[in-house]
Parts: structure tokens; sequence; C-alpha cells
């Protein structure tokens, strides 16, 4: 069988399109290659989806967290202490096995226990709560010659937060906010390793470099083409950002804006 | 590795526990919670604790291993620091976890098969087979179920150590260069060598500027232990799936439904109490250290004072 023909039965079986059955012996480069490639599609949907989700409830949460309402302020803290302080394996564990209970009281939450959905909002409500403790340190160093600047144009609320405050604070926060994006991809890998099922043995990349690990009872095969597909992944991520981070730098003179620093991932 | 050893259910604490049928409400609940599988299930925080205890340091001198010699003045020992601080960027740490756990216990075989059966001609690979002689097994097929656990411990701390051995390079690396150059000079205009410059000037003060780093780091590791559960350890987590499935009056005296919502949302709640603790304690730690330092929060505390 040649590789265009493993390609074309396997490139989408991750998302049930092509051949069913895994293949079980004779496994050929091009068969992991394929495969582990198909399962990246789901940490791309994972992380993307969670990202942008993530991105709004963040905001929310750092303007509540640096709110001087006590009911504002006291739920973000909350709720970052929460998601921070625990780690997301047990987070997708509890989620999963809360779901399952409500599935019971209701089958509106049928959807919850799969992971296309379960997973997503547990991965969206943990960046949302590291991205908010980033937006919200950003928060707390924008410069008060900037605010002060605002209040002598004339410009308060809703004005000052969209165009002096948002702005400031996006640009902050950008750097360490790359980080934390790169860390959310990594993250979407434990996703088929804490409860929630692979259906039909459509999982994601670590799933299935796992899979082949346990097959051919060879590690150094499968996982250095994951770790392949991860590095073009974070470096397209960064230039990414970093395309983001040069038009949020725009009005600076050149000497002065401020490169990304990638620093080594973190597990949480 | 083998299956778990059977957990007789048959020993209770308590004299009332002897018919569990019997019981009902905080009773029922006080025996259930004694149970030998109960009891296996406490202990295994200990594993995550002794895991813990025994991976920090190690990973430290990992670390600092590491972080001297990306500074070494030897290009092959330099590369290798650098690659081992740089490996760890871009790739998720659960598939370095997977990859170790079984690349080590291979490594570890090869070895042995190599020094015990020198004259054995086979391939070790042979198709999706790894077939080393019976002497060279790790642990050894005949060997009790208590070393095939230690054994597995000793693989995931060595992996766990690996991995945040790079972490710990890279804070380390960052610190070694905060110490202001000006001390190392002082040192070599003393008429230190290299060798002294290190251990006597360098090394001592570096801890200060590490510390932030490390803390960071501390609060990292206990996120990761739940991981031990991929590495095929029998922690908390396997313990609270175990414990919390649904139990039948078949096998067992205390029937009940789906419970692990409640394992692990007191999983969740240990995890966040000791996070919580460990900041609470490394705040002291940093305040201790920076008292009468000449850095900012030392500058600080020193204005609070006033």
């Amino acid at each position: 069988m040649s590789c265009v023909q493993t390609i074309m039965d396997y490139g989408l079986r991750s998302v049930g399109i092509g051949e069913r059955l895994l293949p079980r012996t004779d496994f050929t480069l091009c068969h992991q290659f394929t495969l582990i490639g198909s399962g990246m599609i789901w940490n791309i949907y994972f992380g993307l989806f969670a990202l942008l989700f993530g991105f709004f409830l963040a905001t929310t949460v750092a303007l509540g967290k640096g709110s001087r309402h006590f009911w504002l302020r006291k739920p973000s803290e909350w709720f970052i202490f929460i998601f921070r302080g625990s780690p997301l394996f047990i987070q997708f564990f509890f989620a999963y096995f809360l779901f399952l209970s409500l599935k019971g009281v209701n089958p509106m939450f049928d959807a919850f226990t799969s992971a296309w959905l379960g997973a997503l909002i547990v991965l969206f409500l943990n960046t949302a709560a590291y991205t908010g403790e980033i937006f919200y340190g950003a928060l707390r160093s924008i410069p008060k010659g900037d605010i002060d600047a605002a209040d002598a144009f004339g410009l308060s609320g809703w004005a000052r937060f969209r165009r002096v405050i948002w702005p400031t604070m996006l640009r902050l926060a950008w750097p360490a906010y790359t980080n934390e994006a790169i860390f959310l991809f990594h993250a979407t890998t434990l996703v088929y390793f804490s409860g929630f099922p692979a259906w039909q043995q459509r999982g994601d990349a670590l799933y299935y470099a796992n899979y082949f690990a346990d097959k051919t009872f060879n590690p150094f095969v499968p996982y250095p083409i994951l770790a392949g597909y991860f590095i073009i992944l974070s470096l397209t991520v960064i230039g990414s950002f970093g395309l983001v981070n040069r038009y949020l730098n725009r009005h600076l003179p050149s000497d002065r804006r401020v490169k990304l620093k990638i620093r080594p991932q973190i597990i949480r | 590795m083998l299956p778990p050893p059977p957990y007789s259910t048959g020993i209770t604490i308590f004299e009332i526990c002897a018919d569990p049928s019997q019981l009902n409400g905080f009773s029922w609940l006080s025996c259930y919670l004694t149970t030998g599988k109960h009891m296996a299930f406490y202990q295994s925080f200990g594993t995550v604790l002794l895991l813990l205890a025994i991976t920090a340091p190690t990973a430290l001198a990992f670390g600092f291993m590491g972080a001297a010699g990306a500074r070494s003045r030897i290009a092959p020992l330099r590369w290798i620091g650098k690659t081992y601080t740089a490996v760890v960027r871009g790739v998720p740490d659960i598939a370095f976890f997977l990859f170790f756990v079984i690349a080590l216990d291979q490594a570890f075989e090869y070895v042995r098969h190599r020094i015990k059966c020198p004259d054995w001609t086979d391939a070790i690979r042979q198709g999706s087979d790894f077939i080393v002689c019976q002497a060279a097994k790790l642990p050894l097929g005949n060997s009790p179920q208590w070393i095939h656990e230690t054994y597995g411990f000793f693989l995931a701390v060595l992996t766990f150590a690996i991995v945040f051995g790079a972490f710990a390079a890279n804070v380390l690396f960052g610190a070694m260069r905060a110490v202001p150059h000006g001390q190392m000079e002082t040192g070599e205009a003393y008429g230190m060598s290299h060798r002294q410059t290190f251990w006597r000037i360098l090394v001592p003060q570096m801890w200060v500027y590490a510390l932030p780093g490390l803390s960071n780091l501390w609060m990292v590791l206990i996120k990761a232990t739940p991981l031990l559960f991929l590495l095929g350890v029998e922690d908390i987590v396997y313990w609270a799936r175990e414990l919390g499935g649904t139990k039948t009056p078949q096998f067992t005296d205390y029937p009940h439904g789906d419970w692990r919502i409640w394992y692990f949302g007191a999983l969740l709640v240990f995890y966040l109490l000791f996070t919580k603790l460990s900041e609470v304690v490394l705040e002291r730690l940093m305040t201790r250290l920076t008292h009468g330092q000449a850095t900012t929060g030392g500058e600080a505390q020193r204005k609070g004072l006033a």
C-alpha cells in the first residue's frame, strides 16, 4: 500500500472519515506520521476554541479581580484560585464525572460527557483563569500617566476602557499570553487520558502516539514524531502571536517595542 | 507489571463493622471509610508526598548539573547542557512522561542484557517485540510483588526528575547569570581559579535569585503528581477511580452508586489546600531571605519598618 493511499485512508481518521479499523500489524512510518498528524486536528480544535472563548472570559475575570466591589472581586478571585491551584488532570476527571452524574438527571447533558464539548469547557475555564491572572497583572501595571492622559482628553467609562486601558493591557500582557497559548496547546494532550472516552478510537495526537508505542513496544518512533508536530504547532502559535504583537506595538518607536520572549513550557 | 494484590475487605477496625448491612447513617459511613481498600487509598497520599520528597532534590541536582553544564567552558559539555534545557521547549511534557517511562525501562534492560548475556545472538528488537534474556529482565520474573511496585515507582521518580530537572536547569541558569559580574571578577582578582569562583562565589549567591523560579517550579511539581497515574503507579487517582465506581452487593459489603465525583472532588480540595499551604510557607521563606538584601523586596521591607 502506497503512502498516498494511507493518507487517504487515515488522514481524517480522528474525525471519523476514512478507514474504520486502525492498522494492527506492519506499522509503517507512513502510518505513524499520518495517524498522529490526523490526531493533531483535535489538539488544534481544543486549543483554538478554548483560546478564543477563554480570551473574553479572561478579560471579564481580570476586570472582576481588579474591581473595588466585594461581590465582583471575590468570585473572580475564587475562580482563578480554583482553576490555577489544582491540577488540570484532576479538573478533567472531576468534570467528566460531574457531567456523567448530570446526564443521569437530564439527558440534555448527553453531549457534555463526550470530549468535544466536555473537555472543551474545562479547557476554556482553565485557560480563562490562567489568562485572567495574566491580564490582571497587566491591568495593575498600566502606567498611571496613560490613565491621566485619557482623563485629560475627557475620556471616561467605556470609551476610556476601549481606547486606552484595554489596548495597553493587551500590549503588556501579550508576551505572557503567548506562553499561555503554547501551554494550552500542550495541555490538550491530556484530554484522552483523563476519563473522556475516545469514541471509536477517534483520539488526539498523543492518543495515537501512545497506541503505536503500546503496539510496537518501541517509543523511539511515535513520540519523536509527536514532538515534531508539536514543535511545528508551537512555532506557528509564536509566529501568529508575534504578528498580533507587532500590531499592538505599532505606535511605539521600533527600539522600544517589546520582543516576544518564549519561556520553556510548564505543566499545569 | 502484575495486577495489584487483592486487598482483603474482611479486616475492619471497629467491632460494629462486622455486619455492614445492619448499619446506617454515620456509623455506616465511618465503617465504609475505614475498609482495607480505603486504607490503601489513604496510603497513596503518602506515595504522592514521598514522590515529592524524593523528586524535588533529585530534580534540583539534575537541574544544577544541567545549568553548570550549559555554562561550561568545555564545548561538548555545554552542548549537552544546552540541549537538555532546550529539549523541553515546544513539546508537551506528558509526552515526555509516557516516553521516558518505556524508554528508561528498555534502556536498563538493554544494558543488563549486554552485560549478563554476551553470547546472545538474536536481535533484541524483533518486529513488535523487545526481547532480552531472562536474566536481564527488570524486575526479574520471579521477584515478589513489592519489587515490581518499587521498580515502577523508581522509574516514575526518575522520569519526573529528568523532566523537572530540565525546568530547574533553566531557572538555575538564569539565577547564575543574575549574580553580579563584579563578584566573579573580584574572585578572579584574588587569584581564584575558575572552579573556585564557581563554588565559592557564584553558587552561594545564586539561591536568592533562584528562589522565585524554584518556588514556582515546586507549585508546578505538586500539580504534576496526578500524572503518576499515567506511569502505572497506584496513586490517588487510581484509587479514586477504583473506590468511586459503582459497587454491587455481590462484590462488596458496602454497595453504592457511582461516587467518583465525590472522590475526585476530595482530590480537588486536597490539591487546593496543598498549593495554598505551599504558597504561605514559600511566602514566609522569601520574606526571610530578602531580609536585609539589596533588592527591591529588601528595600520595601526596610521602608515598611521605618
